[in-house]
């Protein structure tokens, strides 16, 4: 690879201009209606973001309403009904349709400029988060419009939310819409994973990358590992739902309190995986602001990591009044202690850069001030109630409200804010007016701190939470008065911003390029905006490439480094190595389509029919869903270039094709498949909690025929399945190897055992349960045992899916021996299967056998 | 010198053996005192296994320390475009992650030197 010379020789305008107009030409979006099929991370990542402040401002609507209606005692403003939904909605909306997705949607936006490259290595992928998350969100808020939202608070405790008198539809519509979005923040952990390890610009080493990447690449791990258990936990709430099996039963074996280890196993970690995006929004402005590069930042690699470990062991902290062992509470109360060191760290090192620089009082600064400012405060707090006996005082009193929404809109929304004003210009190169962005900070900071602080002695006064009404003269009127103003000065706030985000500004002139004087890669951002990214995917050598680099913007303006052009009309961008960014690929990404949204459509159809217990109608259109993608991925995945290599400017050749570790397909199977891994993990655990709640498990029942019998799956069954389950996968693997070595004939025949037998796997598997004549309403345990055998199960029969996909591509001559990624990553699909399979028999079968 | 091949996994090596610490102490814990156990075990258990994992994470630092020092640069903010400022900038932040861990592994052994029942 050669570098720039300097001062570089003067290239012919003519070409350049004729090279940037046939790059524009491959990645303008779609004009008219077809605008709607565009897939570009610019677009996407904008009707994302914009779709999520949307959601921000129903959510602030519902807590308006609250604080009406709490303003005065024996108040009569809505129902209590009606408040159960408010509040429930209120949190819902804006921890799932708000707080995640918003991340989501400004990693979307902003990673591939922050690293300079032209796209997300799936932006189909991101269109298709994006349609399920518009579809989901408008089918659960839309709800309270038809007094049918949920009811259960956000966290949907059981019994409250299996008991039919008190819990209608809008459990359900909570249950199937939020999971249906659940999978496509799944689908944005690894797109953003991968886009942070693969698709950095040459040259940007692992110590150059700007913090932003780290946080994101922390966060897309954590939700690997923590929405899984949340969507196993939905999936049996459901079916307790749904179809009557007392996961949650005590009367039948079932506990509620599995539910509350599933769903705060995710809870809690969703707190920092909302909070770190943010502030690493924060690690981009304020360098940016101090005009220098930021100090310490090994240290906060270290916060951002550290974090995402620690936050795992936090989740019981929700839970220490419900009754568990008080050496348990102490871990947990250890582990929450902990993790106040690496959340100081980071903020300390954010000071240390303001106290180093010159800092400039901006806008975006501002925020950044007021965010540090709250969060510290919510931060104390926090180390108060991760203490078990203040916690016990504190329980379920405004001093938790006070507390939470310190946290999160000292870490979050106020972050959020700074990142509106910094990025504007980003987006629209014009900027927001200082005056009333200096206005709406301190209505926000004031309104805040008026809002909430009185919370925390609401609180201490015994006040609990989601209470509709109170009494009078309990010492509560006058601070509720008081909190409610304070909402009220918070939301005229938020209209300035929403007033000068949306007013009109045609006649105001463009800002400058790079307006804040930044130095990182997103600024290369032209004025007004293109729609390719980066005109040329620059060499990068320094963590502050526009402060340091001679020329570099002229430089990558006049196409001196890669892919300054696109000569065969396709989308293209680099793949680079993880630890030094080393070129290793030209990937071609797919351009607009409205096949993700179909599928979204499609899937989410299923989900709503599901919810109204439609359930043809949504295998139906779950069929369809899944006939969507096969055609998504038929048209649009691992084509096969029309040459092997490419030369990609700078005297640099690179492939188009890679297969295996080496493309991006297969880390996405990888990380896709840890995710499944961790809910199936949610399950096994369900099945050990039970075990451990039971003296005998299998236990003693009363069956139909009022025998009373020791229960249990036998082994017969189980073993036959898993034994089918690793011969499909034996002969998986043997069909890649055969076609890798040309035996393409032999290959397809394996593949076509290969689907039989696995097949055959899925028949055994569900048939073991019913063999063994288990009634899945009778129990907590046959439940489980069900459950666990038709998730196996139903992985198996995508995993056939997966086979004949191969054998019709190697049919159609879409796979060929040296253009393998189908068979390699359907491979890897089986290699978790077949460890699926062996510790679904170990668990179900073998260890009842060692009780 | 040419610094050797670096992975992420070094990284998280401090963070990933307090989490499988804290995860056999949590389900340990859980197990004895819903099944029925010796308390006693249990607390020594978790202590030994304190020690254990407090030696690894200590190794896992001690090693991450040399690599850092081998190195040509003195002090960070190691954001040189070289093999050797890479291999400085991950060597260091393994050390502080490992230090971390230490830290919160010692924490989360406390419970089980202060708590004698389920209670």
């Amino acid at each position: 690879m050669t570098r720039i010379e300097h001062p570089a020789p003067p290239r012919d305008p003519a070409e350049v201009a004729a090279e940037a107009e046939r790059l524009e030409k491959v990645w303008e979006s779609p004009k008219g209606w077809r605008y709607w099929s565009d897939v570009n991370n610019s677009e996407v990542g904008l009707w994302y973001t914009l779709t999520a402040f949307g959601f921000l401002l129903f959510g602030g609507v519902l807590a308006l309403l609250m604080r009406t209606q709490l303003a005065v005692p024996e108040n009569d403003f809505v129902s209590a009904e009606f408040y159960d939904q408010l509040f429930t909605l209120h949190g819902s909306v804006m921890m799932f349709l708000f707080a995640v997705p918003i991340l989501e949607a400004v990693a979307i936006l902003l990673l591939p400029e922050i690293l300079a490259s032209r796209d997300l290595p799936f932006p189909r992928l991101s269109a298709f988060g994006y349609w399920c998350f518009l579809i989901g969100g408008i089918f659960v808020c839309g709800s309270l419009f038809f007094d049918a939202a949920p009811t259960g608070g956000w966290f949907m405790y059981p019994p409250l939310s299996t008991d039919e008198r008190s819990a209608g539809i809008g459990v359900d519509i909570w249950l199937l819409g939020l999971s249906f979005i659940e999978v496509a923040s799944i689908a944005a952990a690894v797109e953003l994973i991968i886009g942070v390890l693969k698709c950095r610009p040459p040259g940007m080493r692992i110590n150059l990358m700007p913090l932003y990447a780290w946080y994101i690449l922390v966060v897309g791990a954590m939700i690997l590992f923590a929405f899984p258990p949340l969507i196993a936990g939905d999936l049996l709430l459901e079916m307790e739902r749904a179809f009557d099996w007392p996961f949650f039963d005590p009367a039948r074996g079932g506990d509620p309190l599995l539910w509350q280890h599933l769903f705060w196993v995710f809870g809690h970690p969703e707190v920092y995986i909302i909070f770190l995006p943010a502030i690493a929004v924060v690690a981009m402005i304020v360098p940016t602001f101090a005009q220098r590069p930021i100090y310490g930042y090994t240290w906060i690699v270290l916060a951002a990591v550290g974090t995402g470990f620690l936050s795992f062991g936090l989740w019981v902290h929700h839970m220490y009044a419900t009754g568990l062992p008080s050496i348990s509470l102490g871990f947990f109360s250890a582990a929450s202690e902990a993790v106040a060191i690496p959340t100081g760290v980071q903020i300390f090192a954010f000071i240390a850069t303001m106290l180093l620089g010159r800092v400039i009082f901006s806008v975006p600064m501002l925020f950044v001030t007021g965010a540090l400012a709250i969060f510290v405060a919510g931060g104390l707090t926090g180390v108060m109630v991760a203490l078990v006996p203040f916690d016990w005082q504190a329980h379920d009193s405004y001093f938790i409200v006070a507390h939470l929404h310190y946290t999160l809109l000292g870490g979050m929304l106020f972050p959020m804010f700074a990142a509106l004003y910094y990025y504007f210009p980003f987006v629209t190169s014009r900027e927001l007016s200082r005056r009333p962005g200096v206005i709406a900070f301190w209505l926000l900071f004031t309104g805040f701190n008026v809002a909430f602080l009185p919370m925390h002695l609401t609180g201490l006064l015994g006040m609990p939470r989601r209470v509709f009404t109170y009494p009078e003269g309990l010492g509560w009127d006058g601070l509720n008065m008081v909190s409610t103003v304070g909402a009220f000065v918070f939301a005229l706030g938020v209209a300035v911003v929403v007033v000068d985000m949306l007013r009109p500004r045609g006649r105001q002139p463009y800002c400058t390029r790079n307006p804040w004087n930044a130095g990182t890669l997103e600024w290369l951002t032209e004025v007004p905006g293109k729609p390719w990214g980066v005109r040329s995917v620059p060499e990068i050598d320094s963590r502050y490439p526009l402060w340091d680099q001679k020329d570099f913007v002229r430089h990558v303006d006049e196409g001196r480094f890669f892919l300054a052009s696109a000569k065969e009309g396709k989308r293209e961008t680099m793949v680079t190595t993880a630890i030094d960014a080393e070129p290793i690929q030209c990937l071609r990404v797919p351009g607009p389509s409205f096949i993700p949204m179909v599928a979204a459509i499609f899937i989410g159809g299923s989900f709503i029919f599901a919810t109204f217990a439609w359930y043809w109608m949504a295998v139906a259109s779950g069929l369809l869903g899944v006939a969507a993608i096969l055609a998504w991925l038929w048209v649009g995945t691992a084509e096969i270039p029309e040459k092997a290599e490419k030369a990609v400017g700078l005297g640099l050749t690179l492939p188009l094709y890679a297969s295996g570790p080496a493309g991006v397909g297969w880390w996405a199977m990888f990380i896709t498949l840890l995710g499944d891994a961790t809910a199936f993990a949610g399950l096994v655990f369900g099945y050990f909690f039970f075990w451990t709640i039971h003296d005998d498990f299998p236990p003693a029942l009363v069956q139909a025929d009022l025998v009373q019998a020791e229960v249990g799956l036998g082994v017969a069954w189980p073993a036959a399945g898993v034994a089918l389950a690793v011969a499909g996968w034996a002969l998986t693997v043997l069909a890649r190897w055969g076609n890798r070595r040309g035996a393409i004939y032999a290959a397809r025949l394996v593949l076509v055992a290969a689907a039989a037998i696995s097949a055959a796997a899925t028949a055994a598997l569900l048939y073991a349960p019913y063999a063994a004549g288990l009634e899945p309403t009778a129990h907590a345990y046959p439940a489980t045992v069900w459950i666990l055998a038709i998730w196996v199960a139903l992985h198996l029969a995508v995993g056939v899916i997966a086979q004949l996909y191969c054998l019709a591509r190697s049919l159609a001559g879409r796979m060929t021996a040296a253009h393998d990624i189908d068979m390699v990553n359907t491979a890897l699909y089986w290699h978790f299967m077949a460890i699926t399979a062996a510790v679904h028999f170990a668990v179900v079968a073998l260890f009842p056998l060692a009780q | 010198m040419t610094p050797r091949k670096d992975s992420l996994w070094e990284l998280i090596a401090g963070p990933t053996i307090w989490s499988v610490y804290f995860l056999v102490a949590y389900v340990a814990a859980a197990i004895v005192c819903a099944k029925g156990g010796d308390m006693d075990s249990l607390r020594i258990a978790i202590l030994g296994l304190a020690v254990a994992a407090l030696g690894a994470i200590g190794f896992a630092g001690f090693d991450a320390w040399r690599r850092w020092r081998r190195g040509h640069e003195a002090a960070p903010p190691h954001d040189d475009d070289t093999a050797m400022s890479r291999h400085q900038f991950l060597a260091l932040a393994t050390l502080l992650l490992c230090g971390l861990s230490f830290v919160a592994t010692l924490y989360v052994a406390l419970p089980a030197a202060i708590f004698a029942s389920c209670r």
